[in-house]
């Protein structure tokens, strides 16, 4: 029993983090925002470059997986800088993939493990994430999965880096997915959500150490200090959940980690919202980019309500 | 990273569970807060003694079985699931021992340690004062030099179980004259049948007695009963302080097994919905609790220092066994208002968490300024 990352898990978390904090993210986001992919998608390639989405496909199909933990060191990061694009999706989309007829497999999963192309995935009567930037879309309805034949109109999110389109029906079969994908989906975006959620905590306390009011930081009122204190304490243990949940992939405690993730990520978002004051509610400034997609994974692959139902009926198969 | 235990350690958990299963009390002891209660729970820290169960963490000279931090966590894990006494014996095992373990002399650990192993003396921790709250470090109580050791005067409060127990240990003013008020306080332990203590049970909320307050005229300490240098005591006390918030007073197993006790209660009561978020946050809070100790006691093997991070244990263990033990009373409906229930003992129990071991308040300023970095403000 050694539970913490060990020296390489940490390199990768600070190699990926070194990547995107020299990529200027919010100008990316933005852009992205507008339906404009040529940047996210030069930054996309580089985050595939690293690995990340080939973590998630079996190293008989040119990956480097499964690896959930590093899956999950990566998403914090990825979280952290709030990039964005079908993240999430390509990798439920290889892990779906998996279990099709190995034809299928062979021809869609060296690519989805080198990043290109990006893929999106909708249940059935979902809107899809980004079906406008992806090349391979998949409608997944219970017990099989189709190749989407293209998608229907953007409509905006309340986080405005998510572009959500329907998928158009028919297209080929693609035979039995894999039950896990829906496992690897929450975990990648629990792990988001921890990383919007240290970015929120870390600009916030940034800000109200600096911003002053009274004549004093407004940092060093207390009852601002209490609000950061909670804060910290729901990203804190919710970290832990996500990696054990990694270690496991249990359903029951990979919803254990979503709920935990997504709703200290909300929490923070609201403390980090009220502590910036006006400035904070407004678009322009890069704090938003990270509140609105709080508000988004909380109820993207499973909201907090399925997955508390998912932690209790699991009884029997929980180890705890 | 991995959570997988090593046979050895697996072994050990099997051996904790069948001694256990063989041991614990088939009906539950009385509460440890009466004077019965306080006798039985005694009797219980002597049979644990017996079998060297009682202080699995510490050296074997001292009655321990050297098991390590990781086992210590399997111990308690298994402790709690089997629904094992509460352990009357905690202030000194889990507060005193520690300190002595790292401050104390040789002749000290061997004096005090094996004794306090099985029940045969049990320690109140003696700190607070009227004045001294969440300011402890305004504590009046006097320490007077004189022949061969040290006069005590002043007033205790708030001492949990000194009504029943033996001796206790606490910070006294031994410089008036000093700077600061944190300097200047010696750690000292004593007799609470010593001439010149007058104990004063308190009631808590519910009734039960052995909470109390003390008052001390001139009570004699020998020079050997002073812990670390004289005038140095607050420093020894503060690392006394993060082992009473962080992972040693409330191992995680105790809150598993309350949150598991939580779920059953709520599947024989028929799953009902409106109660079902909570139930499944129990779950989830006790679970991240026991994994965030896992990454700390693995970081403490590593070599690391338990820092401020106890202070985020102390908050979230206290508000998690609060919502805990609120969501069964209000499972339990009107039935949760009966006061001699299981559950409504550990209610009362879980209700002064956020008070004790440094109140919450105090926790988020501590979290805030030394792990977030923000400024220090007025208090
Ligand atoms: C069940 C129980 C068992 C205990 N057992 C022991 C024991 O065995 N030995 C022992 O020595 N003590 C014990 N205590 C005492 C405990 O340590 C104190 O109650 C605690 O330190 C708080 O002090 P106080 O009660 O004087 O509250 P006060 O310090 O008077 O505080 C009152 C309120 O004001 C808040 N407050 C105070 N200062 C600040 C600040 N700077 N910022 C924000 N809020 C602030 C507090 O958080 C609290 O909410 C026990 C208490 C309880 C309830």
């Amino acid at each position: 029993m050694r539970f913490l990352l060990d020296a390489e898990q940490r390199a990768f978390a600070a190699s990926l983090d070194a990547l995107l904090t020299a990529a200027d993210t919010p100008a990316v986001i933005r852009d992205w925002s507008r339906g404009d992919h040529a940047s996210g998608r030069a930054l996309w390639s580089r985050v595939a470059d690293t690995g990340v989405f080939a973590l998630a496909v079996p190293e008989a199909y040119e990956g480097l997986g499964p690896r959930p933990v590093e899956l999950a060191v990566a998403f914090v990061e990825l979280g952290r800088h709030a990039v964005p694009g079908p993240l999430v999706e390509t990798v439920t989309a290889a892990v779906l993939l998996t279990g099709a007829d190995p034809g299928t497999a062979e021809r869609l999963l060296p690519g989805l493990a080198s990043g290109e192309p990006m893929a999106t995935v909708a249940t059935k009567g979902a809107h899809a994430l980004d079906g406008d930037a992806a090349a391979l879309r998949i409608s997944w309805e219970p017990g099989r999965i189709r190749l989407s034949p293209g998608h229907g109109p953007v409509r905006p999110s309340l986080d405005p880096a998510r572009r959500l389109t329907p998928l158009l029906p028919g297209g080929d079969l693609l035979a039995i997915p894999a039950d896990q994908a829906l496992t690897w989906a929450r975990l990648a975006t629990a792990a988001q959500a921890l990383g919007v959620g240290l970015a929120l905590l870390g600009r916030t306390v940034g800000y109200v150490g600096q911003r002053t009011q009274f004549g004093v930081p407004v940092g060093s009122f207390q009852a601002v200090k209490h609000r950061l204190a909670d804060a910290r304490i729901a990203l804190e243990f919710a970290r832990p959940l996500l990696f054990g949940a990694a270690l496991t992939m249990e359903p029951a405690d990979v919803a254990a980690a979503k709920v935990a993730a997504c709703e200290a990520a909300y929490g923070t978002a609201r403390t980090a919202l009220q502590l910036h004051g006006a400035i904070g509610y407004t678009a322009e400034y890069d704090l938003s980019l990270w509140l609105t997609k709080a508000r988004a994974l909380r109820t993207t692959w499973g909201d907090p309500g399925e997955c508390r139902a998912l932690v209790v009926s699991a009884a029997g198969d929980r180890r705890w | 990273m991995d959570l997988a235990f090593s046979p050895a350690d697996e072994a050990f958990r099997a051996e904790v569970r069948e001694w256990l299963h063989a041991h614990v009390p088939r009906a539950p002891l009385p509460s440890l807060e009466t004077e019965e209660g306080f006798a039985a729970h005694r009797a219980w820290e002597a049979e644990l003694a017996a079998d060297r169960w009682s202080v699995v963490n510490w050296p074997s000279r001292y009655g321990g079985r050297d098991s390590g931090l990781l086992r210590w966590l399997l111990f308690e894990e298994e402790y709690w699931a089997a629904d094992a006494p509460g352990r009357v014996g905690q202030n000194g095992i889990q507060l005193l021992a520690p300190t002595l373990l790292d401050h104390g002399t040789e002749e000290q650990r061997a004096r005090i340690l094996p004794p306090m192993a099985c029940g045969e003396v049990i320690w109140a921790q003696a700190w607070s004062e009227p004045e001294a709250g969440s300011d402890l470090a305004s504590l009046r109580a006097r320490a007077v030099r004189t022949d061969g050791g040290w006069l005590l005067t002043g007033q205790k409060t708030w001492s949990s179980r000194a009504a029943f127990a033996d001796r206790a240990f606490g910070l006294f003013r031994s410089d008036p004259d000093a700077a600061r008020p944190h300097q200047g306080l010696t750690y000292l332990m004593f007799s609470l049948r010593a001439p010149g203590v007058t104990v004063r049970p308190i009631a808590r909320l519910d009734g039960k007695p052995a909470f109390a307050e003390l008052f001390l005229d001139e009570v004699f300490v020998p020079d050997e009963d002073v812990i670390g240098e004289p005038g140095r005591g607050w420093r020894i006390a503060m690392a006394t302080a993060g082992n009473e918030r962080g992972l040693m007073l409330r191992s995680p197993g105790r809150f598993l097994a309350s949150a598991r006790r939580l779920e059953e209660l709520w599947r024989r009561l028929g799953r009902p919905a409106s109660a079902r978020d909570r139930v499944a946050d129990a779950l989830i809070g006790a679970r991240a609790y026991q994994l965030f100790t896992y990454a700390a006691a693995s970081r403490l093997l590593d070599g690391e220092e338990a820092g401020p991070e106890s202070s985020l244990n102390k908050v979230f263990w206290s508000e998690l066994d609060l919502a805990l033990h609120e969501t069964a009373l209000d499972l339990l409906g009107p039935e949760g208002e009966m006061a001699d229930t299981d559950w409504a003992e550990r209610y009362v129990f879980a209700l002064a968490g956020p008070l004790y071991a440094g109140t919450n308040e105090i926790q988020r300023d501590i979290i805030a300024e030394r792990l977030l970095g923000l400024p220090k403000g007025r208090r």
